[in-house]
């Protein structure tokens, strides 16, 4: 568009998020702080970045979407924020959960957080449960390990009523993962991972094999614990659709980086990056002539993370890249008081 | 798009039952009855949850799985169910799996795994050309480039294209392609969707992709079929359907999709229900919200949805449910079951 006459701002503005809207949370303690997070993988004594720089916030009571596709590092972010990579991660920044540093945890620390205040409901939950034990006996498991004083009759009846909160009936502990359905299966997940009351689930992909009409209770289920229990909710997903619908704020994720964010039903509709543009017209809105027999996808595949350079990252796959694109490495700027974009066209003179 | 006069492939009162021994109704009825058809140069979507059947019937238009009633005709002639009448059918119909990464063989060059078809049908012509015809086919170009690659040297939506130039090289008539974009990325999805409609625009192939995804009809369907329990509860245009549903089920699958924003979504409990106990009347009434909700009551059926079992719907013709509401008051079944159906344009 009108590229060349903003050319001038696009340096000074590069490497600094000083005029980004950090946090709509003003006033609200935040529950999580991610400064500066940085993850590559050694393969082979070469760094491979997949998180390059990423700065989030969330409150208590919030609920936070983190889009992109396969390789975005959104799975790479989450498992940073409770120091779950493999060996071979390196991670640098800062992960701030109710003010202390993760990174900087003694392994007790961490066993401490992990679960009491922090958990993660995995991609794929059906097969991450155990196949020969009941599903009663892995919930109990989980608050053995952190409450060692409790019997196992108070644990028992734990594992009963944190079934009936997410809609399994009780009696279903006894049951083994191969007797429940794939939503059933879910849920006993998102029971395992409230089982400590943690203050932040993350939820990587939890509906993304299911059925719409289980990943619609699954939801429902999700949005109704953050209103009840307060807890912040990281909800991480490919489709933008179920991000826009659930959560207050969404961030989109190009090649380890936060390329939009702002509030989910926004970002929807009105994307101002043209990834998240192109994010939000792949799920059609039925109805919307313009997307009958019109299927919209993104040409290209994403960087290789030995082959990014200086400039934008998505400037290859771009429809509307300009020269500077390619140059400068263009950081999240203001589009307007609730929103920032990573994109040379976001507006300057807002 | 009114009734045509070239099926490609049809079902007619179509069961399909797993479980039971000898003769008789077995006990679980994955498919109980379904009449539809692919015409010639048509996509078909057939929607539904996990465990309505709407697989099991896929797998027996392919001739993979037997009806215990009922048949299904490939150009108005029944299944030849012999191994070489099966043969000549996998030639004419293939079929497109939605994991293309479990579908490739990883030891396997894309040009092994699209040459096997010419070689286990003998396809005469010169191999190379065959190859190369159908990999820029489904859009993988220069095709010679991708020759010599394996499976874990693609992305996924490459993967799915090298699955789908294995189906086009032996020039079928039909692919019944089962969730081929589930397991894609958001952005692979609208491209490997826009191939499909592509194929059908300048190869003339008809389509019938299985799926639990309404956008996905929206995107390139032409005739949408949604399946419950075994059978197919409405059929019509997909604008038809998407736009004014007749069937409570319809409606309710449309209300919870995310992007439904300005409609109270109806979320219904439970999952799909049991194939191996279909309840009596309509087969939906156990979760019916129009029956629940008493609109059903009103219009004098409570009864009859709970007693009365509900006739096949026809294999031609208009939009239309297995609803016995949907004769009552027609269109107002959206409005009274999936909230006001705003955004929403009528056709």
């Amino acid at each position: 568009m009108n590229g060349e006459q903003r050319a001038p701002q696009a340096q000074p503005d590069s490497g600094t998020q000083a005029r980004v809207p950090h946090a709509r949370t003003a006033g609200a303690p935040g529950l999580l702080e991610i400064r500066d997070l940085r993850v590559s993988y050694r393969d082979r004594g070469v760094p491979l970045p997949a998180v390059r720089g990423v700065d989030l916030t969330l409150a208590a009571g919030e609920t936070l979407g983190l889009a992109g596709e396969s390789g975005c590092g959104k799975s790479t972010l989450a498992g940073a924020m409770l120091r779950l990579l493999p060996g071979n991660a390196e991670v640098s920044g800062e992960i701030l959960l109710n003010g202390s540093d993760v990174l900087k945890m003694s392994w007790g620390q961490l066993r401490a957080v992990r679960w009491n205040e922090a958990s993660i409901v995995f991609q794929g939950a059906m097969h991450a449960l155990n196949p020969v034990r009941s599903v009663g006996r892995q919930i109990a498991e989980a608050i053995l390990l952190h409450a060692p004083k409790a019997s196992a009759a108070t644990a028992r009846k734990q594992v009963g009523e944190l079934l009936e909160q997410v809609g399994v009936p009780a009696w279903r502990a006894e049951s083994y993962p191969h007797e429940l359905s794939g939503g059933q299966k879910q849920r006993v997940m998102i029971a395992m991972a409230l089982a400590c009351s943690p203050q932040l689930i993350i939820a990587d992909e939890p509906t993304t094999a299911l059925d719409v009409m289980v990943q619609a209770q699954v939801l429902t289920l999700l949005k109704q614990l953050v209103q009840e229990r307060g807890v912040g909710l990281i909800l991480i997903s490919h489709d933008l659709s179920v991000l826009a619908s659930t959560c207050d704020r969404v961030a989109v994720m190009y090649a380890g980086r936060i390329v939009e964010q702002g509030p989910g039903h926004r970002l929807f509709a009105d994307a101002a990056h043209p990834y998240a543009q192109a994010l939000a017209a792949a799920f059609p809105v039925i109805g919307d002539m313009a997307s009958r027999r019109a299927p919209r996808g993104l040409p290209g595949d994403p960087p290789d993370p030995r082959e990014l350079g200086g400039g934008c990252a998505f400037a290859p796959r771009c429809p509307v890249a300009v020269a500077e694109c390619v140059e400068y490495d263009i950081r999240l700027r203001t589009v307007d008081t609730e929103r920032s974009a990573a994109c040379v066209h976001v507006g300057v003179s807002a | 798009m009114s009734v045509s006069l070239h099926p490609v492939l049809e079902a007619r009162n179509l069961h399909v039952g797993f479980g039971g021994r000898g003769k008789g109704v077995p006990p679980v009825r994955a498919v109980d009855g379904v009449e539809l058809s692919v015409d010639k140069g048509q996509i078909v979507a057939l929607a539904g949850e996990s465990g309505s059947g709407k697989t099991t019937l896929a797998r027996t238009l392919l001739g993979l799985q037997r009806p215990y009633e009922g048949q299904v005709l490939h150009h108005g002639r029944p299944l030849d169910y012999s191994s070489r009448g099966l043969k000549a059918l996998r030639r004419k119909v293939q079929l497109v799996l939605q994991d293309p990464t479990g579908a490739l063989n990883p030891r396997r060059t894309v040009y092994e795994a699209v040459a096997e078809g010419l070689r286990i049908h003998k396809v005469p012509g010169n191999e190379r050309e065959l190859v190369a015809k159908a990999l820029s086919q489904a859009g993988l170009r220069p095709a010679e480039r991708f020759f010599q690659r394996y499976p874990h040297e693609l992305s996924g939506g490459q993967r799915q294209r090298v699955v789908i130039a294995g189906a086009l090289v032996l020039e079928p008539e039909l692919i019944i392609a089962d969730e081929p974009v589930a397991s894609l990325d958001a952005s692979v999805r609208g491209e490997i969707l826009a191939l499909l409609l592509s194929l059908r625009d300048e190869l003339g192939l008809s389509v019938l992709v299985v799926t639990h995804d309404l956008g996905l009809a929206w995107n390139i369907a032409d005739r949408l079929a949604v399946m419950y329990l075994g059978r197919i509860v409405e059929v019509g245009r997909t604008e038809q359907v998407l736009a004014a549903p007749k069937h409570p089920y319809t409606a309710a699958l449309l209300s919870v999709l995310p992007e439904a924003t300005g409609r109270t979504p109806v979320i219904l409990s439970g999952e799909s229900p049991d194939p191996s106990r279909i309840p009596p009347g309509c087969r939906f009434h156990p979760r019916c919200p129009a029956l629940a909700s008493g609109l059903a009551q009103r219009a004098g059926i409570a009864e009859r949805c709970v007693g009365e079992t509900l006739p096949v719907l026809p294999l031609h013709g208009p939009h239309a449910a297995a609803c016995l509401l949907s004769g009552h008051i027609g269109d107002g079944i959206a409005g009274a079951a999936g909230g006001s159906p705003t955004g929403l344009m009528s056709v």
